[in-house]
């Protein structure tokens, strides 16, 4: 129990994931990546269940799109429900 | 000897134990238990096995069957992989919580009837809360008695449920039923209430997070599992639960997006998942069975792991938020790739449990032509990545350098974290070790190449969706409201104004009636006479002398009175 919270501050460092140049690397990386999952596409068929799902580059569309329309959802509702952290200590404290 | 003792019994005693043992003899029953348990598990036959007469209803607490021995299986497997990640760090009585918890959770899985399915049930309410109690904080404390009282009530609903089919059809078997009676819709709800359905899903995200960073490992596995199970023996195939669970998938996606404490980002994401399942028991085909059960089971090991890798980042840096926490990945490397095997899995990336077990429900969504079940579950699929898959490694791990420079694991910990990550691999690797023990026979093929490059476009795109937006996504100090606003606020301001309603109301009766008081007094001491002050007896009008002329008076009129009724007769 001792080793608890063992938190030191020290001053950042220059960690390997942490550098813009490995980051855009990253960023390389993903977008062939992304590239590379479309492409297979030509080598090997979907089956699509409902037509549209077979679909070339379906899956990347509707992946992106949904999420798009998730976020949005999420930051439109976050407008009308989101609260400070400490909303319901002071309800109880009323 | 150990095939004789019913499997919850054993976890049970162990829990017992605890409380009274120290040292190496308590770290032994609590690595022991959960395994003798397992293998007792195993030695379950099909059917039931031994009954008890009750009042006049034959009870059947142990009964077996393929799906049964599946959550029973991972419920035992989880008490050993949590009882090994808390053992050195939790307190003894959550571990003693946490087992008796477990252990009602197997009872359940093993209920042969109604009766002792809601005695179980019960037991995990009670112990439960212990553990959301185990947190030790006066947020704990409250989230406690709020999660005591839904669970309560859940219970009570679910028992109304339960009496009324007793009554009307007289058996207490557990039989697969349709939500068609009011007894039936009863046993529903109480069911639902666990499952954190809506409209009381907020239940789980309130209590969990404010559970110690161990509790939280055991609470997300046993509640709504059990839920999920009993609607697989109770209401396969039931529509209704298909809309239940699609609502519970795309609800838990957007509040963990809106999410900024890192345990209430996995309590949403559980609500999410168990969404899947819900969704998949109301399909009610096979192979919509057979993904609930799978997904269930591989569920449990990647969210416990979830919850683990959580638990340790609270348990070393204290801090519970997104906006506290960042970069931990220099210092805690193992506890990060745990962490992220385990955001994998529960996004079903290739090669992980999560894929060959959710890709079940959506290809039973798409043998029955169920176009919208199916697109919005794919939907769902890539939103489970945007929520959990990248956004909880990404808050925690990465995002910016919060300057926190917390230790790895503790050894026990990390340990356990190594053993689920494995599961995690082994099942996406190998689903056949899983398949064979599903409750119908198998015939799915997971890994197709069309179907992978489906999901790795779907997966990898919300990926870069998540990149792109997170300029929309950007932490912030906040929660979220939910619909226990309703008794959390409205409620409450309702039951004050109705106080101070009936306080003003009280106040005018006592007023008025002092005052109706003070005047029947006056007239009473005005006719009766009174004690004044000095002593002295003030005469009422009754006790007055009065003079003989007006009584010779009254006389006469009294007598002329009687003489004229006399002869008018």
């Amino acid at each position: 129990m001792s080793d608890r919270r063992d938190t030191n501050t020290n001053p950042p460092d220059d960690a390997w994931l942490a550098r813009p140049s490995t980051i855009r690397l990253l960023w390389w990386v993903f977008a062939v990546l992304l590239a590379l999952t479309v492409a297979a596409q030509g080598l090997f068929k979907v089956k699509g269940y409902f037509g549209a799902d077979g679909w070339f580059a379906f899956g990347a569309v509707y992946g992106f799109l949904s999420c798009l329309a998730m976020v949005l959802v999420a930051k439109g509702l976050g407008y009308v429900l989101k609260r400070k952290q400490d909303y319901y200590r002071e309800a109880d404290d009323d | 000897m150990i095939e004789l003792l019913p499997p919850a019994l054993i976890l049970l005693v162990g829990a017992l134990l605890i409380g009274p043992t120290r040292g190496r003899l308590r770290t032994t029953i609590v690595l022991a238990a959960p395994l003798l348990t397992l293998l007792a598990i195993w030695q379950v036959p099909d059917g039931v096995v031994f009954t008890l007469d009750f009042l006049q209803y034959r009870i059947e607490p142990l009964e077996g069957s393929a799906v049964r021995r599946l959550f029973a299986t991972i419920f035992a497997l989880m008490a050993f992989a949590g009882g090994l990640y808390a053992y050195r760090q939790a307190k003894w009585h959550e571990l003693a919580a946490a087992y008796a918890y477990a252990s009602g959770a197997i009872g359940v899985s093993f209920a042969g009837d109604l009766i002792s399915l809601f005695l179980f049930w019960e037991l995990m309410a009670l112990f439960s809360t212990v553990v959301v109690w185990c947190g030790g904080t006066p947020a704990a404390r409250a989230a406690g008695i709020r999660y005591a009282i839904m669970h309560l009530l859940g219970g009570v609903i679910l028992k109304v449920g339960i009496e009324g089919v007793m009554i009307h059809t007289g058996s207490i078997e557990l039989q697969a039923m349709r939500a068609d009676s009011f007894d039936h819709w009863m046993i529903l709800i109480g069911i639902l209430i666990n499952a954190a359905a809506p409209p009381v899903s907020a239940w789980l995200s309130d209590a969990y997070p404010e559970s110690s960073p161990t509790g939280s490992v055991f609470l997300s596995a046993f509640t709504t599992k059990t839920a999920v199970l009993a609607l697989i023996l109770l209401f396969p195939g039931e529509p209704v639960l298909i809309g239940i669970g699609l609502f519970m998938v795309m609800y838990g996606i957007i509040y963990a997006l809106l999410e900024n404490d890192i345990r209430r980002i996995l309590a949403f994401s559980i609500v999410n998942q168990v969404g899947f399942m819900v969704c998949a028991v109301g399909i009610g085909t096979e192979m919509a069975i057979n993904g609930a059960a799978a997904h269930a089971f591989a569920h449990i090991i990647y969210k416990a792991l979830l919850f683990m890798s959580a638990g340790v980042v609270v348990y070393r840096t204290g801090c519970n938020r997104c906006t506290e926490v960042g970069g931990l990945f220099r210092t805690m490397p193992l506890t990060a790739v745990c962490g992220i095997v385990g955001a994998l899995a529960i996004s079903g990336f290739p090669l992980t449990s999560g894929f060959t077990t959710k890709t079940m429900i959506s290809q039973a969504a798409a043998d029955e032509s169920l176009v919208i079940v199916y697109f919005l579950l794919a939907a769902a699929s890539a939103g489970v990545f945007l929520h959990a898959g990248i956004k909880f490694p990404w808050f925690v791990f990465f995002q910016r350098d919060s300057g926190l420079r917390p230790k790895d694991a503790p050894w026990n910990m990390a340990v356990a974290m190594v053993f689920f990550a494995v599961l995690c691999v082994v099942f996406g690797v190998a689903p056949q070790l899983l398949y064979a023990y599903l409750p119908y026979p198998v015939e799915y093929q997971a890994y197709t190449a069309g179907k992978v490059v489906f999901y790795l476009q779907l997966l990898l795109f919300s990926g870069l969706a998540f990149f792109l937006l997170l300029p929309l996504m950007r932490r912030t100090e906040t929660i979220s409201l939910d619909t226990d606003w309703l008794w959390r606020v409205a409620g409450l301001r309702l039951a004050t104004w109705l106080h101070d309603v009936l306080a003003a109301a009280g106040a005018r009766i006592t007023a008025t009636a002092r005052s109706a008081g003070d005047a029947l007094g006056r007239r009473g001491r005005h006719w009766f006479g009174s004690e004044t002050t000095d002593g002295r007896r003030q005469h009422g009008v009754f006790a007055r002398a009065w003079p003989i002329g007006t009584t010779a008076l009254w006389i006469a009129v009294l007598l002329t009175a009687y003489v004229f009724f006399y002869y008018l007769d």
